[in-house]
């Protein structure tokens, strides 16, 4: 671990504008994922802004019927809030397929959006990596590659995005919202948040240099019955091989994010009109395009087949 | 104590603290934190500095040169050790590759420098300062590419070839004819604790503090590495969270902490950081095995071939997967066949139950097969080729084989007889769900154990030998023999272990520790009772201890005036004379599994296991108990997730940390039972034991593909089991 400055931020305007003033800034929450990375010197900020006491960790009612989860909120107490439980019950079953006890407890809902991905070769400083190192090449490309991408990858990076929470935010229409370091506020659509490899890898998201979350919004309730599957060899404490996150209606339409499969969290809206036709039709416009290696091309099979069991159970 | 003949009755049979369940004895100080491990010895060690290891980054080839300056003026660092500078170092006998390299590069992580610094903070930031350029060379990963050039291995253990009678001519004129090809996968020993050391010197003499299941081989190899006289070298290493065969060798952590505080000039600690062990120390090899047996139509074996292919290093060892195939099943005509390829992966070596663990995963996949092709129950299959007998040698007997008890004992118990014999039958809501079972078989080897036995005043016997409790108990059931012995309470037998100051046990490993140690245990209070029993002026025939007191006729007296003011020392050996080859001395049992198989997404979730044991006496029902839960939970572990995965590219095991390298959490392991057969075994020692702690592996990864084949019809033949290798032939969803 290289040296580092510590200071805690008094506002999230004045911490957004912090970072984006100073080099190599970042932001720590829980710090479950960069406390380790930086041990590895995967990540090496040289300064880092403490956000934990700027009191974005409410959980309240929008005027529209949604709800407006504070940047702060842990793990936990999300998934265990009541209102969550009863209208958004893919969020909640999501959190809990993640992780631990321990690390939900100090994990924040705006740094679940933000872990990085779980690749051994990114996590392998020997080993070319270009989101670690740009331009270094991928050594997953060719390389062990059982739990990686199968749509919406590129020649450059093929990693996924590890969220659970992430996934059932995409299929419940999350919005987040930041502060940029001028101060002004704005709202991202969770779809457009996260981003594709393409031959920028190291730039996984929307945000700009130093712009803070500050809240993750969802709207009014949709109903349905929601379902959260996460499939793995191990049965708990394991990243999604893929994971299936849905709400379906009784009359057989929904709609669904799938986990484990992509760069970030895959939904495709065009396909979710052949959900009532049953999984095959339905995963066929999911995962349209895919380039699975030869290690992880099941997941198109394991995919398919999940999807119809969750559309099963929905039917139940 | 020379054991040459069977035991007779001895103070061990009265089994008022032997055999009891007991709670270990370091059991408080373990759950209060009071235990110490090597890294946190700072009573030993005061203010040690802190050494960080490097890895290479690359699997072979050279240093073409290494950059120190940077790091060397980086904050806090007191002295950077790289092959250059260590001094001339030699390698321990027990060790294939070198702990330290450079200029040479033997594997992926193979250590390169050790940072000492003030704190291991500034070590570790220093550690990426150090610029090293490489010369790769080519090198051999892939142990299938690598087979057709495997040879037969140099070694004066176990032969490399094995015949008996007409095997190919008595499998090719078999009825029935089985032949197929399984394959196991490179295995990390995943242990909690993991390698660390501190080490002071003083002058020439070095102490270490470290985590090792074996001190005097550790003490002797550090000393060999060193180039320091044997005497010079004290190993400390009381508790030891974990080994599995891991910390049978002394390893990079151990050699670097003492060159590290050579070249500081105080004393250094060092653990491994979890990313580094999986490729800087040993792991078991990943295998390929190919079984054939020819049978009569009723099932009777006429030919059992197994051959086996490992890879390692240069000059390294294979693993002997078909060893237990010379002795598990009768059969006139036999082969065995072992054959080492050079593979330049980090090194292979023992881990639980070597050989047996990889080779009854596939041995009893192949016997469920042959079975079933027979048309026969597997149980009654295994049973129909019981033999009492080595089937090499007919003249010698097993000491004692209770297979078929365990067999018929386990099937009633766990409810074998409601299994369907047709796969893919049995469903319960999402879950199609079968049943397997397993023959467990390991050997039960002996080691020479000595121990020094004090009496002391007070009447409290304090047990001193170089023996190690990696977890297993040892304290525990060292102390019931002692108190046994000695006619005491547990609370009064003080238990101090692992130190090369006492006397040289058999360590840990192999699963001999437990009957070994207390036989040398025995042996101890045996010399202690007569010299107590002469002190006290007793006839030292019909004396008995008991109650803290010593009896002889009508006489008696307390154990503690005997001791007089300076206390009684008393010193032994049990050295085993040829029993062994006698007879042959094995453990044996049965396992059963019921695993669920999720219909949809080929999910395998264990529901029930059960294991029966025949193992000789069982010392401490307790915590061989938790010896062979935690094998079957090892055993699970292999069957559904363990693999250490090669990048055939670059030549190293790519998910090296417990994120990626997943071994069972408790969700994985329901219902588990244990059921100890009585058995004493009169042939292994006085105390008529025989090892428990690797039994509970060999065999329960193959009744775990048992029981998914007879859920869903899918034979996988190549470990593990992952819902990848069964998904396209599950029923259809909905």
């Amino acid at each position: 671990m290289k040296p580092f400055t510590y200071e805690r931020a008094r506002s999230p305007a004045e911490a957004a504008a912090a970072a984006a003033r100073i080099q190599g800034a970042r932001f720590i929450a829980g710090g479950t994922n960069l406390l380790d990375l930086m041990k590895l010197q995967i990540e090496t900020p040289g300064y880092l802004i403490d956000v934990n006491g700027l009191a974005l960790d409410k959980i309240e009612t929008t005027p529209e019927g949604g709800m407006r989860i504070g940047a702060l909120v842990r793990n936990t107490d999300l998934a265990a809030d009541d209102r969550v439980r009863r209208d958004y019950g893919l969020l909640s079953r999501a959190m809990l397929a993640g992780a631990s006890g321990q690390l939900r407890n100090k994990a924040t809902t705006a740094g679940n959006l933000l872990q990085r991905t779980r690749c051994p070769y990114f996590y392998d400083t020997n080993q070319p990596c270009n989101k670690r190192r740009p331009g270094s090449g991928c050594a997953a490309l060719g390389g062990f590659s059982r739990q990686h991408a199968v749509v919406g990858a590129s020649e450059a990076c093929i990693a996924t995005h590890p969220s659970d929470m992430a996934v059932a935010m995409r299929a419940l229409d999350a919005t987040v919202e930041t502060v940029r370091p001028d101060g002004s506020a704005r709202s991202i659509p969770i779809a457009e948040f996260h981003r594709l490899p393409g031959d920028t890898p190291h730039i996984e998201t929307a945000l700009a240099a130093g712009e803070l979350i500050t809240a993750v919004t969802l709207p009014k309730p949709v109903g349905g019955k929601h379902i959260y599957r996460k499939v793995r060899d191990r049965a708990s404490y394991a990243f999604a091989l893929i994971s299936v996150a849905a709400v379906i209606q009784r009359d057989g339409s929904g709609r669904v994010a799938l986990g484990g499969v992509a760069h970030k969290p895959w939904r495709v809206e065009a396909a979710e009109p052949d959900l009532p036709r049953g999984a095959k039709a339905a995963s066929a416009g999911l995962l349209a395009d895919a380039t699975p290696t030869r290690e992880n091309a099941f997941k198109l099979l394991l995919v398919e087949r999940t999807l119809g069991a969750v559309l099963t159970e929905a039917r139940a | 104590m020379k054991f040459d003949t069977p035991a007779t009755t001895n103070p061990i049979d009265q089994l008022k603290i032997i055999g009891k369940p007991t709670d270990r004895i370091d059991g408080p100080s373990k759950t209060a934190g009071t235990a110490p491990y090597a890294y946190e010895r700072h009573d030993i060690v005061a203010n040690p500095a802190h050494g960080y290891v490097v890895g290479s980054a690359i699997a072979k080839g050279r240093i073409a040169s290494i950059d120190l300056t940077d790091a060397k003026a980086a904050a806090g660092v007191l002295a950077i050790v790289t092959a250059e500078n260590a001094g001339k170092l030699a390698k321990g006998s027990l060790n294939t590759a070198s702990l330290l390299g450079g200029p040479e590069i033997q594997h992926y992580h193979q250590a390169i420098a050790v940072v000492v610094a003030e704190t291991f903070e500034q070590a570790r930031s220093a550690a990426e300062l150090i610029r090293v350029d490489y010369i790769r060379a080519e090198g051999a990963y892939d142990l299938a590419a690598a087979k057709n050039s495997a040879a037969k291995p140099a070694t004066d253990e176990d032969p490399p070839d094995t015949a008996v009678g007409d095997f190919a001519g008595a499998f090719a004129t078999a009825p029935v004819q089985f032949d197929a090809t399984y394959t196991t996968p490179d295995q990390a020993h995943a242990m909690m604790e993991p390698h660390a050391s501190m080490a002071a010197w003083d002058g020439d003499r070095l102490t270490v503090v470290t985590s090792n299941q074996m001190i005097a081989w550790g003490a002797r190899d550090l000393a060999t590495t060193l180039g320091l006289p044997r005497d010079r070298v004290r190993m400390i290493s009381p508790f030891i969270g974990g080994g599995f065969g891991g910390k049978l060798f002394v390893r990079a952590d151990v050699l670097l902490a003492a060159l590290g505080a050579r070249a500081a000039g105080r004393p250094v600690k060092v653990a491994l950081t979890r990313p580094l062990i999986f490729n800087n120390t040993t792991h078991r090899p990943a295998t390929i095995q190919r079984i054939r047996i020819g049978a009569t139509r009723d099932g009777r074996i006429t030919a059992i071939g197994h051959e086996g292919w490992s890879g390692d290093l240069p000059d390294g060892k294979p693993e002997t997967a078909v060893n237990q195939t010379r002795l598990l099943y009768a059969g006139a005509n036999r082969m065995t066949a072992t054959r080492l390829a050079v593979l330049d992966l980090p090194e292979g070596n023992a881990m639980r139950a070597p050989g047996e663990a990889s080779g009854m995963m596939a041995l009893e996949i192949a016997v469920d097969e042959m079975a079933e092709k027979l048309g026969l129950d597997p149980i009654e299959f295994r049973i129909l080729n019981d033999t009492q007998v080595d089937p090499e040698k007919p003249e010698r007997k097993f000491s004692h084989r209770p297979l078929v008890e365990c067999l018929r004992m386990g099937a009633d118990r766990f409810g074998w007889s409601k299994r369907s014999a047709q796969p893919g039958r049995t469903r319960d809501g999402r879950w199609l769900t079968g049943i397997g079972a397993a023959a467990a078989f390991r050997n039960n080897v002996v080691q020479k154990s000595a121990a020094r036995v004090r009496l002391d005043p007070r009447g409290v016997v304090t047990v001193e030998t170089d023996m190690t409790d990696i977890g297993t108990g040892s304290y525990t059931i060292i102390a019931q023999t002692a108190a046994e012995m000695m006619g005491l309470p547990l609370n009064k037998v003080v238990v101090r272990l692992g130190d090369s100051t006492f006397p040289v046990s058999a360590g840990s490993g192999g699963q001999w520790g437990a009957n070994s140690s207390t036989a040398g245990v025995y042996a101890a209070c045996v010399k202690l009772r007569e010299a107590v029993a002469q002190k006290l002026g007793f006839g030292s025939a019909d004396v008995v201890f008991a109650d803290g007191e010593v009896r002889s006729g009508n006489r008696s007296a307390p154990l503690a005036k005997a001791a007089g003011d300076s206390g009684i020392v008393a010193e032994d050996t049990i050295e085993f004379g040829d029993l062994d080859k006698k007879y042959q001395q094995s453990t044996f049992g049965a396992h059963f599994v019921e695993v669920g198989v999720d219909a949809a997404t080929a999910e395998v979730r264990i529901r029930r296991m059960l294991a029966v044991c025949a193992a000789g006496r069982i010392l401490n029902p307790k915590s061989a108990r938790s010896q062979v839960i935690g094998a079957m939970t090892m055993g699970a572990g292999a069957a559904l997730m363990e693999d250490l995965v090669i990048d055939e590219r670059s030549g190293f095991f790519v998910n090296h940390d417990l994120a990626g390298y997943e071994v069972p959490v408790h969700a994985d392991i329901p219902h588990q039972d244990v059921i100890f057969l009585d058995e004493v075994d009169p042939i292994s020692s006085p105390m008529k034991a025989k090892g428990v702690g690797e039994l509970g592996i060999c065999g329960v990864g193959a009744a775990i593909a048992n029981a998914i084949y007879n859920a869903t019809g899918v034979r996988v033949r190549d470990y593990p089991i992952t819902l990848d290798k069964l998904l396209d032939r599950m029923p259809a969803v909905g």
